[in-house]
């Protein structure tokens, strides 16, 4: 690895000063399953590593906020998320989503936010993060503003953050049409080492409004809605699901190229997993779970 | 100019330690070259085998993807830690012997590590609970069965007395407190 310097700076103030302070030579430090990697191999080689683990709004833990909004710390890490009793009840596909992220190890270290930021298309809590309507509470010189999480992801490593601008919480909003029920599917190769081949989740509420967000198959994490109340009616056939189910995987691009899966098997694999999270999400929202 | 080395205080194995480390270097390099604490081994580099995982305030982890400096004030579990100091075994430990689980040994400090962590957590795990719990540790051997019976061995409390619980016993106690967060909280 190449020499750097390290600062773990203790306030916010100054982790923000420090990152505008040193601009693109900086780069922040959270969990590290995706920077210390990449600080190996070179493909990330900053002056100033930033660890923010220690700055106190960008701690780890989950709480109710106003208006019932649930906050989640910026450094929550993936075993928090997936054992919470709140995330459990109210966000079950976040909760199966940060399951499967890695082996025990990644998920003991890999942050929340450190997933969203790093903004690979397979990462495996947006979908989920999507369907119930995420908000990026980001921290920057210019104060604090927040990002619709569908308005935060650009392309692979790439996001709206602006230049020194750090993401402090992700909060989920209460829904108004009454609470979410999320289911989150997902193929890899191998569980525990490889990211997902494609990854999905489904959110419904009792309006008839159906959420389907899924990733890995093309540049980001892509969110579609039906609004047509087919998904969301349990009796509907999958005949009439059929061709919303097309008309939502309309954004999918999986790459030639990919070496974790082929675009045949990536398509298809997608329309399986929508079935199989939207029947879940139908029986959890039948369930009041 | 990059820092040269900045100083850090570690209690490994329930030492504590005061020592100077460089930026760059990761919790596993500290570990083998500076401690000299050679059973976590160095083999993929990028969180994928396990074969370096240790316990950082009771939590397993891929010390080749922890900066040193990150672990500063951290009680740190290395397999060298799981024995008693005079030299017995852990039950689990014992267990892998007795179960045959080791065949080149070079995975093995790793799996004892998840092994520990995961009995800390479900002392009497399930299949399924064993084979999540294990699924970040490779074994070229494939020795995979042994070590799954001999955690099960182990948590059934029949591993052969070959010694008392090791150092091991005292890690856990930061990893309660950073539990909290989820307590008192309906399901
Ligand atoms: C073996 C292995 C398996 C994995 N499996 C999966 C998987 O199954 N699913 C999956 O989705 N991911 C997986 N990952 C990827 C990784 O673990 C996750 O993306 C993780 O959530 C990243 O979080 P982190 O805290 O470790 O991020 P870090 O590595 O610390 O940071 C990642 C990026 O985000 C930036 N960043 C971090 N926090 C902030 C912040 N608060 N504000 C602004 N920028 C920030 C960093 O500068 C960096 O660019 C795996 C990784 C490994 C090594
Ligand atoms: S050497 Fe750390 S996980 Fe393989
Ligand atoms: S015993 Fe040889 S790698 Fe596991």
């Amino acid at each position: 690895m190449r020499p750097f310097t390290y600062a773990r700076p203790d306030t916010l103030a100054d982790a923000v000063a420090l990152l505008a302070e040193r601009g693109a030579e900086a780069r922040v430090l959270a969990g590290g399953t995706d920077l210390i990697i990449r600080l190996r191999d070179g493909s990330a080689r900053p002056a100033v590593v930033v660890d923010v683990k220690r700055v106190p709004e960008l701690a780890p833990g989950i709480r109710v906020g106003d208006r019932g909004t649930l906050v989640i710390g910026a450094t929550t890490t993936m075993t928090e998320i997936a054992a919470h009793p709140l995330v459990r009840r109210d966000l079950a596909g976040l909760a199966e989503a940060a399951a499967v992220v890695g082996s025990v190890q990644i998920r003991n270290r890999a942050t929340l936010a450190g997933n969203l930021c790093n903004a690979s298309p397979a990462a495996d809590t947006a979908p989920s993060l999507l369907v119930h309507g995420a908000v990026v509470v980001a921290h920057g010189p210019s104060g604090e503003r927040r990002i619709a999480l569908d308005d935060f992801f650009v392309r692979s490593g790439v996001t709206t953050l602006a230049p020194g601008e750090l993401v402090v919480a992700i909060e989920i909003p209460a829904p108004e049409a009454g609470r979410i029920a999320s289911a989150h599917q997902r193929r890899t190769r191998r569980r525990g080492h490889d990211l997902a081949s494609v990854t999905l989740a489904c959110g419904l509420d009792a309006s008839g409004l159906a959420r389907i967000a899924y990733g890995s198959v093309g540049p980001r994490p892509v969110l579609r809605l039906d609004t047509t109340g087919v998904l969301a009616d349990a009796a509907s056939s999958d005949e009439a699901r059929a061709p919303v189910f097309e008309t939502i995987f309309a954004d999918a691009s999986p790459s030639a190229r990919s070496m974790r899966a082929g675009p045949e098997y990536r398509l298809a694999m997608l329309r399986v997993l929508g079935r199989r999270a939207l029947a879940t999400a139908q029986a959890r929202l039948a369930a009041g779970e | 100019m990059p820092q040269t080395t900045l100083p850090i205080q570690l209690t490994v194995n329930g030492t504590r330690r005061r020592i100077a480390v460089a930026p760059h270097h990761t919790l596993l390099e500290v570990l083998r070259e500076d401690l000299r604490l050679t059973g976590s081994k160095e083999c993929c580099l990028v969180g994928e085998c396990g074969a370096c995982t240790v316990l950082v305030d009771g939590w397993s982890v891929d010390a080749c993807l922890v900066l040193a400096v990150e672990a500063d004030g951290a009680d740190v579990l290395t397999v060298e830690g799981l024995a008693s100091p005079d030299g017995r075994l852990a039950p689990i430990q014992a267990a892998f012997l007795d179960q045959g689980g080791v065949q080149c040994g070079f995975c093995i400090p790793g799996q004892l590590m998840s092994a520990h962590a995961l009995l800390a957590e479900h002392p009497h795990p399930t299949r399924a609970e064993i084979e999540e719990g294990m699924a970040g540790n490779l074994c070229r051997c494939a020795c995979y069965e042994q070590i799954f019976a001999a955690i099960g061995q182990a948590a059934a409390g029949d591993a052969p007395d070959l010694g008392g619980l090791g150092a091991g016993a005292h890690a856990g106690g930061a990893r309660a407190g950073a539990k909290t967060s989820a307590e008192g909280l309906d399901q």
